[in-house]
């Protein structure tokens, strides 16, 4: 129980670590994490994630917000686009192969990702 | 307008569950010139609203599981607290390095993931 409690502070630890620093990344550490360590499904766990990366992110939203490092302007823009984004991605969740989807997401990435080193 | 698009793809690529910010984050930095830690705080407040809604809906759906929840976020406010303070202290160019190379362990994490089935 003791170490259970221990690993459950440890992984709050590393999340809330990499979604402040780099403004991102928490729901990418936190659901493999709870997948293969707390046993918990897929869909659960994504779900779940959400409700622990939220907090997480109010209070790195606070302290960017107060070294003014929020372009509240460009947010806005992003963020109506955002909202239906969300919206569109989550009614087609269901409707097309996720799994190739990975494929070309993890090339996306991975081209972008050089781009960001040698910018 | 590129603003609106650049949230509205982000966002569909989020509310399939696989990592928004990986996407909205270079191409805020890439397409619009914006500095890395800005970028990272417009995705982080934009990610509030999006994920308050995405909430309600598996709340609804009964997805939630809250038992660890608690636990991980003690952990994850340390962890979002210290991660938010070094990034602000990080010369941006370089913050954009660490976070490409991070992106990069997504990339090829997302690549070779194999899709467990829901059951």
């Amino acid at each position: 129980m003791e170490k259970n409690n221990l690993k459950l502070i440890g992984l709050g630890l590393i999340t809330g670590f990499i979604n402040g620093i780099f403004g991102s990344g928490g729901g990418t550490i936190i659901v493999p994490s709870m997948v293969f360590l707390l046993n918990m499904e897929d869909y659960k766990a994504h779900a779940t994630a959400i409700s622990i990366i939220l907090p997480l992110s109010i209070i790195s939203t606070v302290i960017y917000f107060f070294h003014n490092t929020i372009p509240i302007s460009v947010a806005l823009k992003v963020a109506i686009g955002g909202l239906i984004g969300s919206y569109i991605g989550a009614k087609i969740l269901n409707k097309i192969p996720t799994n190739i989807l990975r494929k070309i997401f993890g090339c996306v990435i991975i081209y972008t990702a050089i781009r960001m080193i040698w910018k | 307008m590129k603003l609106i698009i650049i949230g509205l793809l982000s966002g569909i690529i989020s509310g399939m569950g696989i990592g928004g910010g990986s996407i909205l984050i270079p191409a805020l930095v890439l397409f619009n010139n914006i500095p890395q830690i800005e970028a990272q705080g417009i995705n982080l407040i934009v990610f509030i609203p999006i994920s308050i809604i995405a909430l309600f809906i598996h709340k609804k759906e009964g997805n939630l599981e809250l038992k660890y929840g608690k636990k991980i976020i003690i952990g994850g406010v340390i962890g979002a607290t210290i991660g938010s303070l070094i990034a602000l202290r990080t010369n941006p160019d370089n913050l954009r390095r660490y976070f490409g190379f991070f992106l990069l362990l997504i990339g090829i994490y997302e690549f070779f993931k194999k899709n467990r089935p829901n059951n």
